[in-house]
């Protein structure tokens, strides 16, 4: 048996070697050097260590290294230089919807897991889509217009 | 709506939302010592002998004796010691310092220490309290008379609990200690806050000590005082260990050793007579926590608000701040304001109901107007424009339908609606910034016309370094592309003051606004200019008196009408809130979008304030140390909220601005327990009121 786990980060193969209950989190921020996945809490809580592995959003806290053989993990890193990605950008921008921005790369994972699942997303179901994701700072409206502009704007993209 | 507030897209977004930001915690770690606190597990006790595990290389502790400075904290009073002095004085009082490259062997090092205590006798509740840290007081006409004549006099006691400021990210910093200077970096509101506390305990001369401000993930008053506690801390070890130093908190220990909003006992005795307020006599009782911090000005506040917008004629206030032995407690976002508004807020209601009368008609018809005499016997200079933001938000609630609506309920679902009524003061209480801050700003213009703007105002998230931009840009009247707002650095920028007490755009921008009209004057081209410009004391205030606490505590109020709708479920307690209205004057947005954003989520804070944020302090300890019990909103609780901006310009500010950020957080939280009360159809006294409390009361009126 090998001790490595096979898996893509943002497109491209990786083999990871090291302790196998490393939380992706860590790994991500320490091994890859992907500072863009924030650590809030590191319980599960916060939504800040959001990321998209096999088109799910995880929290990358919650999430050991050893459990991603074959897996295809995606991060701001790797999602910002997507189509949907810019058009979520730009909705966000529209409102003014960045305050500190540390709860941001993990809401912008959350509002393209909600379009993926649900293209014409009402009010109430992008608010309990991103309710897993803590903002201190917003109190929410601003992102919620933001997912609702996104989902129109780029209509057919998701 | 005038060209300025149109909104522009904000000059941080695009670096925060690919995730290209630095935040400290971000920043490389290769050659780094990494820090833990040893923290205090008794709340108070005399500490003698620490044995310490046999230390790796490179493994170092530190503690008071290798403070080479004063081993104080400058904040107002110097009582808090960078580390324990041989006495604790709450749970997480730090002791010493525990660095080394391996963060995992630094934890596990840190388990293995033993500290010989001696335990003391600990004081919980500041009602019990002896020590008493700060006492102010308003005397203003003549209370006996007032109650003398009284129709009737009302007595109520008040309590609000602690709320933790919840900033997604956690305090961190990185001392580094180069060539005889110390630099600090990380997540701070007030760059010269650190550097006079730095220059204090490390004993060095202000050019060898150098402040930089890093992407900061939210702040709220949490990264006021409490980032010069650790960057003295960190800054001793990275003296002696010759490393650069990173401590970043993890959740928990944010949670159990940050400052926190100070609970808050009030006691109001109203006299009333043909329905209007003739006197208050009150006493305010904030619980300081282990050491003095920003208690004084944090009580200030409470006490010059603890009137409300009403106008007293004879009014007395004697304010406390005691010492207990928990965490200290410090600035947070309404800065001693959210306590007594409160507290009056709530009283003001339960007369109303006592005499027959709405609360809101009651409130409108004591509300003071232009020209009035404030708490502190200055002058509200500026309208007040309580009426009319009154009418817009009962309107858009319909308030008084509901009203009529929501009485007599005894179903399982029971609604109530709830109104409040506040202001915020803008800037720093009394002769702050004459005397204490002395602001300075400066303009630096490059030979080929690039604009830097110095100053040492932060950007956490509330869009500063936009709005700076924007009042400098269009005064120059050049594109936003020719001015730079850049992190402050304080090798680079002057003395602005601190960013805090709605503060920055009023005061601060009004500086710039001033330096940039002299700049656009003496404009050459292809020529390197710098122009400073000092702060100068508005000459229409009424000289305050710090002594006799009178005069004008603030040049200007920020006002706001505050609407709560909740829907009680009866079997479960849950509360519900279904909808929730606001209107703010914050004078002219410098940026509509981000005045609105402000408003929003210092609403939503207020809110958790009020129903659902509950800390509590259980001997010592702070239970709720993370998001699994120290419960903050999210997306779904408050999904009906509507923010309205009532505009009129301040003539003293940039472009008609004031303060604008500390404002929101005072309202909401007592229209929330009114709403709350009149579900119930009783009269609450206490924030937060969660369910549970919902249940309890339930059960006891059954
Ligand atoms: S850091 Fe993972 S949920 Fe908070
Ligand atoms: S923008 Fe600061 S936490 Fe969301």
């Amino acid at each position: 048996m090998s001790n490595s786990v096979k898996f893509r980060l943002n497109g491209a193969e990786m083999t990871y070697t090291e302790n196998p209950a490393m939380r992706l989190l860590d790994a991500l921020r320490e091994g890859y050097l992907l500072t863009g996945t924030k650590c809030g809490c590191k319980e599960g809580e916060c939504g800040a260590c959001s990321v998209i592995v096999n088109g799910q959003l995880y929290n990358s806290c919650l999430v050991a290294m050893g459990s991603l053989e074959g897996a295809e993990v995606m991060t701001i890193e790797g999602f910002s230089k997507t189509e949907r990605f810019a058009v979520l950008e730009k909705a966000y921008q529209e409102v003014s919807a960045v305050q500190c921005g540390f709860c941001i790369p993990g809401m912008v994972l959350a509002s393209e897991c909600l379009l993926a699942s649900n293209p014409h997303p009402t009010e109430e179901e992008i608010r309990v889509g991103i309710s897993g994701n803590l903002c201190r700072c917003t109190g929410y409206n601003s992102i919620v217009a933001a997912v609702g502009i996104a989902a129109q704007k780029g209509e057919g993209l998701w | 709506m005038k060209t300025i507030s149109k909104a522009v897209p904000k000059l941080d977004h695009y670096e925060k939302i690919s995730g290209a930001a630095k935040y400290v915690c971000d920043l490389p770690t290769k050659g780094m010592l990494f820090g833990r606190m040893l923290r205090s597990t008794e709340a108070r006790a005399k500490f003698g002998n620490i044995t310490l595990p046999e230390l790796p290389e490179g493994y170092f502790f530190y503690d008071k004796n290798d403070v080479p400075g004063v081993n104080k904290v400058q904040i107002v009073l110097d009582d808090t010691p960078v580390f324990a002095e041989g006495i604790v004085e709450y749970i997480g009082d730090p002791i010493g310092l525990l660095v080394g490259s391996d963060e995992r062997v630094v934890n596990q090092l840190l388990k293995q220490i033993q500290v010989e205590y001696e335990v003391l006798e600990p004081v919980f509740d500041p009602r019990e309290s002896k020590e008493s840290f700060f006492n102010v007081n308003i005397d203003k006409g003549n209370i006996a008379e007032a109650f003398a004549n009284a129709d009737k006099v009302y007595e109520e006691k008040f309590h609000t609990g602690l709320q933790e400021q919840a900033y997604l990210e956690t305090n961190g910093l990185i001392a580094e200690y180069v060539d005889g200077k110390m630099t600090i970096r990380g997540s701070l509101q007030c760059p010269y806050y650190v550097f006079g506390a730095v220059a204090q305990a490390m004993g060095l001369e202000n050019e060898n000590v150098r402040i930089v401000q890093d992407v900061t993930g939210g702040g709220f008053g949490g990264k006021e005082d409490y980032p010069s506690v650790l960057a003295c801390q960190a800054a001793v070890a990275a003296y002696h260990s010759k490393k650069p130093v990173r401590i970043v908190f993890d959740r928990h220990e944010d949670m159990i050793a940050t400052s926190k909003r100070h609970p808050s006992y009030c006691t109001y005795r109203v006299a009333i007579k043909d329905k209007k307020v003739i006197g208050m006599d009150i006493d305010v009782l904030y619980d300081a926590g282990a050491y003095t911090t920003l208690s004084l000005v944090v009580l200030q506040r409470g006490v010059i608000g603890a009137a409300g917008i009403y106008n007293v004629p004879n009014l007395k206030v004697r304010g406390e701040a005691r010492k207990t032995n928990i965490v200290p407690s410090g600035a947070f976002r309404g800065f001693g304001g959210p306590q007594t508004f409160f507290a009056v807020e709530m009283m003001m209601t339960h007369i109303a109901k006592d005499l027959g009368m709405d609360a809101v008609e009651f409130k409108l018809q004591n509300a003071a107007k232009q020209g009035d005499t404030t708490s502190t016997s200055g002058r509200y200079h500026f309208p007040v424009p309580i009426p009319a933001m009154t009418e817009d938000v009962l309107k858009a609630s319909d308030y008084y339908n509901k009203k009529k609506v929501y009485q007599n309920q005894t179903g399982r679902y029971r609604r109530g609606i709830g109104a409040s009524l506040v202001y915020h003061g803008c800037g720093f209480t009394g002769n702050g910034e004459r005397d204490l801050i002395k602001a300075v700003v400066k303009l630096k213009k490059s030979k080929d016309g690039m604009v830097e703007v110095l100053t040492a105002g932060t950007d956490m998230g509330q869009g500063l370094f936009t709005t700076l931009n924007k009042i400098v840009s269009s005064t120059l009247e050049i594109p936003m592309e020719q001015v730079i707002v850049a992190l402050p650095d304080t090798d680079m920028v002057p003395d602005s003051g601190p960013t805090v007490a709605s503060r920055s755009i009023m005061s601060v921008g009004n500086l710039l606004m001033k330096a940039a009209k002299r700049l656009k004057e003496e404009w050459i081209d292809g020529e390197a200019q710098l122009i400073e410009q000092r702060y100068e004391h508005p000459d229409f205030m009424i000289p305050f008196d710090n002594d006799n606490f009178t005069g004008d505590a603030y040049p200007t109020f920020s006002w706001s009408v505050n609407v709560v709708e909740v829907e009680i479920d009866s079997l479960t307690g849950f509360i519900k809130v279904i909808g929730a209205w606001g209107c703010y004057d914050v004078g002219t947005p410098i940026d509509e979008q981000i005045v609105m954003g402000q408003m929003e989520g210092g609403f939503v804070q207020s809110l958790g304030y009020g129903m659902m944020e509950k800390m509590e302090a259980h001997n010592g300890w702070i239970r709720n140390s993370s998001f699994s019990d120290y419960i903050i909103p999210t997306a779904v609780e408050f999904e009906n909220l509507h923010v309205m901006l009532h505009v009129v310009d301040y003539p003293n500010g940039p472009f008609g601005a004031k303060g604008a950020g500390e404002l929101p957080n005072v309202g909401p939280a007592p229209a929330t327990i009114d709403a709350i009360q009149n579900a119930l159809d009783t009269t609450l006294n206490k924030a937060p009121f969660i369910a549970e409390d919902v249940m309890n009361f339930l059960r006891e009126v059954k």
